[in-house]
């Protein structure tokens, strides 16, 4: 089986890191598909996307799935608060122990959970994450969910949806869509991590 | 890491913050209204416990359920040991009922490290005579941590730590050496000479006599319970005369610098090795001790059994 979640894996690795592989790392085998300011316009779009559809994210909590998905969360949350006036309570998910393929690699360090305050009962949940793939991460952050609370409805906000889904997991505010071949990887980076903001899509010979 | 936890001197000080940190986020879950992750599903632990024990096998039970392992518990009264069945058939009828980790606790040294060499699944050491006890080491180790408010990731390089007492039958104390030197930590034993191993000059650390003289120059005191049931020997003239050198009471603790805390493994002799007012000082650390041990075994039982099974 391959891994589940070969581009949050790629985008776990160092920023840069573009050897080591069987891939012949050149500029024609990586293409940035966002620049700083498509991801800020992307991200604009989907808090205002958010405000329509929760009526002014009264109850709206976000919580982004770490690594990338957790400054995803707070910059939608700032933003939403630019436009409305309040502030959102955002936090993050760690869905390591709940992932399906646990026993396929060795035991991996665990992420931070940080649920705001007035906790998640009664909630809209908005989960946060930076690439949606085989949609298997978002089964584990409802699990996760699920134990942290119960929360009046759960939406998922990605910044991209690079398809091939092997779970019935659909987005509900998406930054771009992204049509890829199982064989390329995309890569989210953000400043608060990689000090830079871009998407990067690459090929790899062999995913694995 | 590898794939049996036998002895502190196993993990690297790498292995040992990634158990320090899996635990810090593990511990946060305490406070949530289920305290339940499903990562060890459909995994078997046997807490196989040949000694008395309270405290290590319930947070040990504690810890694997939260995980949601199903845990089977063994004490050796009780069982087919009291009938004579020796450790390795005893080993072989849990590896037939599918055991993925085996927690053993045995009166004799080596006892966890023999088993290892006929169990497939993994083998944690939960105390093995007067050899080693790892996970208490570790949740020691995790204890300081927190009470100094070292972030994630930093180690104890720096601090002193003072072990007091009867080092010649603590496990807890030769876990505790080997670890918290593997962390940074500057270890000082301090025992009345009949109480010290013979080889204790190879161990990575001082040794003193003198427990007032180093008091005012430590950072953390941990007091090693008199094990009465293991001396066979006048080991000190009379309790009194212990107490009166190697216990720490109120006097002592005001020698104490501002910032030093007290630690002890239980269960405690209060009035030998501690007295009661120290026991329950603001300043002690003993029931947080008990806290976090289920965190770090949680940490500990996860990292061992909850990815792929590491190659050799």
């Amino acid at each position: 089986m391959h891994a589940m979640h070969p581009a949050r894996d790629q985008a776990r690795s160092a920023a840069g890191a573009s050897g080591g592989g069987p891939a012949r790392p050149g500029p024609a085998d990586r293409k940035t598909v966002l620049e700083p300011a498509e991801i800020g316009r992307a991200l604009t779009r989907i808090a205002h996307e958010i405000l329509e559809r929760t009526d002014g994210a009264a109850d709206v909590m976000l919580l982004g799935i770490p690594t990338r998905g957790v400054p995803l969360a707070r910059r939608l949350a700032e933003r939403i608060e630019q436009v409305e006036g309040h502030p959102v309570p955002h936090g993050s998910l760690d869905i390591t122990m709940y992932r399906d393929d646990l026993r396929l690699r060795p035991a991996r360090a665990l992420g931070r959970t940080e649920v705001p305050p007035e906790g998640i009962d009664g909630a809209i949940v908005v989960i946060v994450d930076d690439v949606l793939y085989s949609g298997r991460t978002v089964r584990a952050a409802l699990d996760a969910l699920n134990d942290l609370g119960r929360p009046r409805a759960v939406q998922l906000a990605v910044l991209i949806d690079r398809g091939h889904r092997e779970l019935p997991v659909r987005p509900d505010y998406v930054g771009k869509n992204l049509p890829t071949s199982k064989q390329e990887v995309v890569r989210v980076l953000l400043t608060e991590v990689d000090s830079q903001d871009a998407v990067i899509i690459g090929r790899t010979g062999s995913s694995t | 890491m590898n794939r049996h936890l036998i002895s502190a001197a196993d993990l690297s000080r790498d292995d040992a913050l990634l158990i320090l940190d899996t635990a810090d986020e593990l511990a946060r879950m305490a406070d949530r209204p289920i305290k339940k992750l499903p990562t060890l599903r459909g995994r078997t632990v046997v807490n196989l416990f040949f000694e008395d024990s309270t405290r290590t096998r319930i947070s040990f039970e504690a810890a694997a359920k939260r995980l949601s392992a199903d845990v089977i518990n063994f004490s050796a009264k009780g069982s087919s040991v009291a009938k004579g069945e020796s450790l390795k058939d005893t080993a072989l009828t849990l590896e037939a009922m599918g055991a993925d980790a085996v927690v053993i606790r045995h009166s004799s040294s080596g006892a966890p490290h023999r088993l290892a060499g006929w169990v497939r699944g993994t083998v944690v050491n939960a105390g093995d005579g007067s050899h080693e006890h790892p996970t208490q080491a570790l949740l020691d180790a995790f204890t300081i941590r927190r009470r100094f408010g070292r972030p994630l990731g930093e180690a104890l390089d720096g601090l002193r730590v003072t072990i007091v007492g009867d080092v010649l039958h603590s496990r807890v104390a030769r876990s505790n050496v080997l670890l918290l030197t593997t962390l940074g930590a500057e270890v000082t034993l301090v025992a009345p000479p009949t109480l010290l191993p013979v080889a204790v000059g190879a161990w990575p650390c001082a040794v003193g006599y003198d427990f007032d003289a180093v008091v005012p120059k430590t950072d953390v005191v941990m007091m090693l319970r008199v094990q009465q049931e293991r001396m066979n020997a006048a080991y000190f003239p009379s309790v009194r005369e212990y107490s009166r050198r190697y216990g720490l009471d109120g006097t002592r603790m005001a020698q104490l610098p501002e910032h030093a805390i007290v630690m002890h493994p239980g269960p405690m002799n209060r009035g030998v090795e501690i007295a009661a007012d120290v026991a329950d000082s603001a300043r002690s650390t003993i029931v947080e001790q008990v806290a976090n041990g289920v965190s770090v075994r949680m940490a500990v039982l996860y990292l061992l059994l909850g990815g792929a099974e590491a190659q050799a």
